[in-house]
Formats: structure tokens, C-alpha cells, sequence
């Protein structure tokens, strides 16, 4: 194995690159734009930031987005906990199978029947659309993929730690609280995130659900694109790729100084051993 | 210590009939489905005693553990401990505490915090909590290591949190699953005995799960040896490897060399076994339960066996002849597998007292094995 690049994988490499990011730097460039025109360069401004910012409906909108996706999260970790947990430790029930083959549907279901049905079922009951039934809506699915992340940690969970908990003393309630939870917190983390960012880019179920005056930010993108492409959706978009960029970075850059405190602590143990 | 050998009185309360046994299992059968892991078993054990349930896995002594710890109830049977049934009383309830098989420490806490949960959990004062942790740190030394958390130790320092963290609730019985077993084998020795000292100190009854018979050897006051769910023998170390009561038994404690025989002579103080491949009568000093003419067996120890050159001059000795087939030198002794005249093989342990043997008996020697009547065990099953 060479270490070097060759010229093969080097071109390999820039097509790659290519194709995954000339659309995103294309957008990002064009958000610099003098002009109005989106497609033709006018020379460099900021004026397009300073347009999204007096932008109350946009504004308003990425308000709505933010709310919708903490609560969403937030219920969609309690929720899918609790299935989680249930698919991780109960392994022989009655509906079993049906149980988990319907926590897993929501994840390859079409979003527009997801959003449809639920639509159906809101008007129905005379439900009026608003955050509420936008909540409920992003719930719906984000809890399945919570209830995965957590099932896959508690399958690898060592539960004598419990039992331990339980010997010295605890009731199986405590313990939960105690141990189980604070043990898998990581996972529930990066289940609350997970969902944090699909409700966050969700367009087809929150058009389905959503009441007059609760447009989410991606809503509100895609019916303004419809009208033409503005210069202030390059900008705002490219604001939000630095927000998952940053978000990106920090989390590694985390992990990373986890993984060297770690290495450290080890070398320390094994130091003591000798 | 000086008065340590006048007052040295065995610790043997098994054999006091006026002693009353601090835990008592009785009759407990548990089954899973169709499986019988424990099968109508009953055993006495008796405070301060180190008690080791030894067994191949799958015999059920882990799961007999797991039901005195409470994580198991009785499918039927009792469980007493100090004279109180157990066997509904949840493992939280219990005045019991377990060292787990992988020491089950809590890793989102620090080493005190670890040993300090059990007391947490029935509101000790803050002061006591404290002083009991230091306490228990300082008896498995490691003050140093207080504020660690349990990955940034090594594994014999995990050992010794788990077994702090359990014995720190002065529970009336510890229960100990594999203690050692994830430690290497020098370091496995070593905390054998510290265990002792430690157990000696805190006088608290232990029960330990093991598969490893050296341990229990060493360890253990007395030793249930455990087979299909039921016992096989309970005795002390010594009992067991002397005398076991079946070729199981004293085949899975160290080795031995098994002959079936007819019994052909059995007197009230001495026996003689024909054994079935041929060769010369094996005499034993001692009586049997079973009646002349019986199908027994004699097992010897292989380092009860005398291996020389030249036949030996009295002719009442039990004696076979056989030619060396291997040889394993292991420095303080060497181990010679001789192969008798109708094929089987015998083993034979011989010390290394000397450096060197004036004459060393090597490969295809023709070699006479002897042993002493009070030597081999008689066994009727």
C-alpha cells in the first residue's frame, strides 16, 4: 500500500469532491452577489445578509422551525425511550414482532402518506392545524429513530450493573433513574440531535399539518423558490451550512479530546498495574 | 502472633452438632422451562465459613447464587438466612451483597462514589458514609485511587473496588461469582489470599462461584462440588481431593488414574481389587460399602506413584509394570505417562527433590509403578 496519492486517485478524489460540493459552493458563492440576478456575478456585497435580517416572515419562520424542533426532540427522546427499552428488554411478548415492525414502519414509510394520514386524521377530529399537530406530526417518525438509537445501546448494555445497583440496595425504579439512564445519556444525545435535525428540514409532513401562520423555515424556502430564487435564500442557506459545519466540527472536535482523555487514563491504569 | 497456637481450635462447625447453620438451602429446585438447573438441593452453611460451589459451567451453581443473591426466585424450596426465609424478599432488601463475574461498577461514578452507593441508598449519615468508604478503601488499598473512575483502572484495582463496594454494607453473606477470573494467573494467586485475609477480617460468610478447583482448593473452608443441578460432594479441600465419594468428583479435582475392578477380597479394614484389564490384585487399607464381587473403582493420585527402575523387593506392595511413553518435565516435577502391558495409560507425579538422577529413566524404559495401600480411594460410583 502507498501512503502518496497516485495520479489515478487523485483524480478519483477531485471528481468525487466535485460532484458532492460545486452545487454548495456554487450557493455559497453566489450569496456574495452584488446582483440581483442569482445566476450572474454583480461584484461583492453583504447586502443579501442584511436583507435576511429585516426579513421578519423569514425571521418568524426559523423561530417557528426552532420551537417545533426542540419540542419534537424533546418528546420524541422520552417516547422513544420507553419503546426503545421495551424492544431492547423484553425480548418474548405476545406482538412482539408486530410491536417492533411498527416502530420500524415510520422510517421507510412515504412522508406524503405519513402526512397525509395525518392530516385526515386531525380534520377528522376537528383537530385545528397549528404547532401542536406540527409536533405531533414530527414525533410521530422521530420517535423511531430514537427508539433505534437507544434499543442498539441497550442491547450492548452490561445489565449486571444493574443488578448491582439492585444488591446494594436500590429499587428497580431508582436504578432506572440512578444507573440505566445516566449510563446511556450519550445515546440519548444523540437521539434528541437526530431528531432535533429532521424536524428541522422537514418539508412534506409539515405542509400537511401545519395551521395558517406556522410555516416552518424550509416551508417557507420552498414556496418562496417556487416564485424565483432570491439572493437572500443563498444567504440564509449559507448561514445554515455554517451552523452544521460549526455544529459538525465542535461535536469531532469533542470526541476526539474524549478519545485522547481516554487513551491517557488507560496508559495511566496500565502504568499503575506494573 | 504469639498466643496464635494455643488458641488454635479448627474452625469446623459443620462437624458440631450443637452449631446452628447461618444459611440453610433446602430443597430448592429452579427450573427454566423444561431445563433443571438446580434439582432438590439442600446445603448447611455455617457463619464465617468460606464456602465455594464448584462445578463445570452449566451446572447450576451460578444460578444458585443468583437465587440466595434474590436476582432468581426458587421454583420451589427454601432459602434461609439467620433463621429468616429469603425466598421472596427482592435482592434491594436483602442483608445480602454479591461481587459480580465482571464487577458491574458503575462507570459514570468515581471510586468513592462507587463504594459510597450502597450506603447512599440506606441514607447513612454523611459522616459515617464517609469514614465507612475510607475505611474500605484503606482495607484493599486504594486510598490513592478515591476520586478514579472505574476505566482508568487496572483490572486488579477493578477487582478490589467490586469487592470493597460489596463488603462495605457489612452484609450477613457475601456472594462472590468468579471473583477472579478475569485476572491473570499470577495476579489470580496473589488476590487469592488477600481475599482470606480479607474475609478473616471482616468475618462475614462468603460464598463464592468458581470453576476453578485450585481456587476453591485454596480459598474455600469447605467445597460443594456441583453436577447437573444437584451436589456431587460437599467436604473440606483436603476430603475432596483424599477422598472423594465418585470418579466424578475425583476427576474434576486435579488428576488422578481411575481402574475398574472386580472387588474380590472386602474385609472390614482392608480390600482387594482384581482390576478388569488383568495385572496384579490393588490392596487397600481401607473398607468399602460395597459388597464382594462388586464392579468398583481405585483411583490413585499420580503423585502418590513411585516410579523406579528395578521392581521392588517386596512383593506385598501394590506394583504394575509398564514401559515410559512421555515425559513432561515442569521443573518441580516431572510428569511420566506409562503404558501398561494391555495398553491403558497410567500417570505418575515425581518430585524433583535432586538436580539431576543419578539414573534418569527416559523414553521405552521399562519402569515399575508403586503406590502405598492407604494411597487409593475406593469408589463405588
Amino acid at each position: 500500500m502507498t501512503k502518496g496519492l497516485t495520479k489515478i486517485n487523485l483524480v478519483a478524489l477531485t471528481f468525487g469532491f466535485a460532484f458532492l460540493y460545486i452545487p454548495i459552493l456554487i450557493l455559497v458563492f453566489f450569496s456574495f452577489n452584488e446582483s440581483r440576478l442569482v445566476n450572474v456575478w454583480g461584484g461583492f456585497s453583504l447586502k443579501w445578509y442584511g436583507e435576511l435580517f429585516r426579513n421578519d416572515d423569514l425571521l418568524g419562520a426559523a423561530w417557528v422551525s426552532l420551537i417545533l424542533a426542540a419540542a419534537t426532540s424533546t418528546l420524541s427522546v422520552v417516547l422513544g425511550t420507553v419503546a426503545g427499552f421495551v424492544m431492547a428488554r423484553f425480548t418474548s411478548f405476545r406482538g412482539r414482532t408486530l410491536f417492533s415492525g411498527m416502530i420500524y414502519a415510520p422510517l421507510v414509510m412515504p412522508e406524503v402518506i405519513t402526512g397525509l394520514s395525518l392530516l385526515l386524521l386531525f380534520v377528522s377530529i376537528d383537530w385545528g392545524r397549528g404547532l401542536g399537530t406540527m409536533i405531533i406530526a414530527h414525533t410521530s417518525f422521530c420517535m423511531s429513530y430514537v427508539a433505534v438509537v437507544v434499543q442498539s445501546r441497550l442491547v450492548s448494555f452490561d445489565r449486571s450493573i444493574e443488578e448491582a445497583a439492585q444488591d446494594l440496595g436500590a429499587t428497580p425504579f431508582k436504578t432506572f433513574f440512578v444507573i440505566t439512564l445516566p449510563v446511556i445519556a450519550p445515546a440519548l444525545v444523540s437521539g434528541w440531535l437526530l431528531s432535533f435535525t429532521l424536524s428541522l428540514d422537514n418539508v412534506v409532513i409539515t405542509s400537511f399539518t401545519s395551521g395558517p401562520g406556522w410555516d416552518t423555515l424550509p416551508v417557507k424556502i420552498f414556496s418562496a423558490v417556487k416564485l424565483g430564487v432570491k439572493p437572500e435564500i443563498n444567504a440564509l442557506s449559507t448561514i445554515m451550512i455554517l451552523i452544521v459545519a460549526v455544529g459538525v466540527v465542535v461535536a469531532s472536535l469533542i470526541q476526539k479530546r474524549a478519545m485522547v482523555e481516554r487513551q491517557r487514563a488507560e496508559r495511566l491504569a496500565a502504568a499503575a498495574n506494573e | 502472633m504469639n498466643t496464635a497456637t494455643a488458641a488454635r481450635v479448627p474452625f469446623e462447625p459443620w462437624k458440631d452438632p450443637q452449631a446452628k447453620p447461618y444459611i440453610r438451602i433446602v430443597n430448592v429446585t429452579k427450573t427454566f422451562g423444561d431445563f433443571v438447573a438446580v434439582d432438590n438441593l439442600s446445603i448447611d452453611i455455617y457463619q464465617r465459613e468460606f464456602f465455594s460451589l464448584l462445578g463445570p459451567s452449566g451446572c447450576g451453581k451460578t444460578t444458585l447464587l443468583r437465587m440466595l443473591a434474590g436476582f432468581e426466585r426458587p421454583t420451589s424450596g427454601r432459602i434461609e438466612l439467620d433463621g429468616v426465609d429469603m425466598s421472596t424478599v427482592p435482592p434491594y432488601e436483602r442483608p445480602v451483597n454479591m461481587m459480580f463475574q465482571s464487577y458491574a461498577l458503575f462507570p459514570h461514578m468515581t471510586v468513592e462514589e462507587n463504594i459510597a452507593f450502597g450506603l447512599r441508598q440506606d441514607r447513612v449519615p454523611k459522616d459515617e458514609r464517609n469514614a465507612r468508604v475510607e475505611e474500605m478503601l484503606g482495607l484493599v488499598q486504594l486510598s490513592k485511587f478515591a476520586k478514579r473512575k472505574p476505566h482508568q483502572l487496572s483490572g486488579g484495582q477493578r477487582q478490589r473496588v467490586a469487592l470493597a463496594r460489596s463488603l462495605v454494607k457489612k452484609p450477613k453473606m457475601l456472594l462472590l461469582d468468579e471473583p477472579l477470573g478475569a485476572l491473570d494467573k499470577k495476579l489470580r494467586e496473589q488476590t487469592q489470599f488477600e481475599l482470606m485475609n480479607i474475609q478473616e477480617q471482616v468475618g462475614i460468610t462468603f460464598v463464592i462461584v468458581t470453576h476453578d478447583q485450585e481456587e476453591a482448593m485454596t480459598v474455600s473452608s469447605r467445597i460443594a462440588v456441583m453436577n447437573h443441578g444437584r451436589i456431587a460432594q460437599v467436604a473440606t479441600p483436603t476430603e475432596i481431593y483424599e477422598f472423594p465419594n465418585s470418579r466424578y468428583v475425583a476427576e474434576f479435582i486435579g488428576d488422578v488414574n481411575v481402574f475398574e475392578g472386580r472387588l474380590s477380597e472386602a474385609a472390614a479394614d482392608h480390600v482387594r481389587i482384581a482390576p478388569v484389564g488383568g495385572g496384579g490384585e490393588i490392596y487397600v487399607d481401607r473398607g468399602t460399602s460395597a459388597a464382594q464381587g462388586a464392579t468398583v473403582w481405585a483411583a490413585i493420585r499420580p503423585e502418590k506413584i513411585d516410579v523406579a527402575l528395578t521392581p521392588p523387593t517386596d512383593p506385598s506392595v501394590n506394583c504394575i509394570e509398564g514401559t515410559v511413553w512421555d515425559i513432561g518435565y515442569l521443573g518441580n516435577l516431572t510428569i511420566y505417562h506409562v503404558r501398561l502391558a494391555d495398553g491403558r495409560k497410567m500417570t505418575a507425579a515425581v518430585a524433583n527433590r535432586t538436580r539431576l538422577r543419578e539414573q534418569p529413566i527416559t523414553w521405552d524404559d521399562t519402569v515399575y509403578l508403586t503406590w502405598a495401600p492407604d494411597s487409593a480411594v475406593v469408589l463405588v460410583s
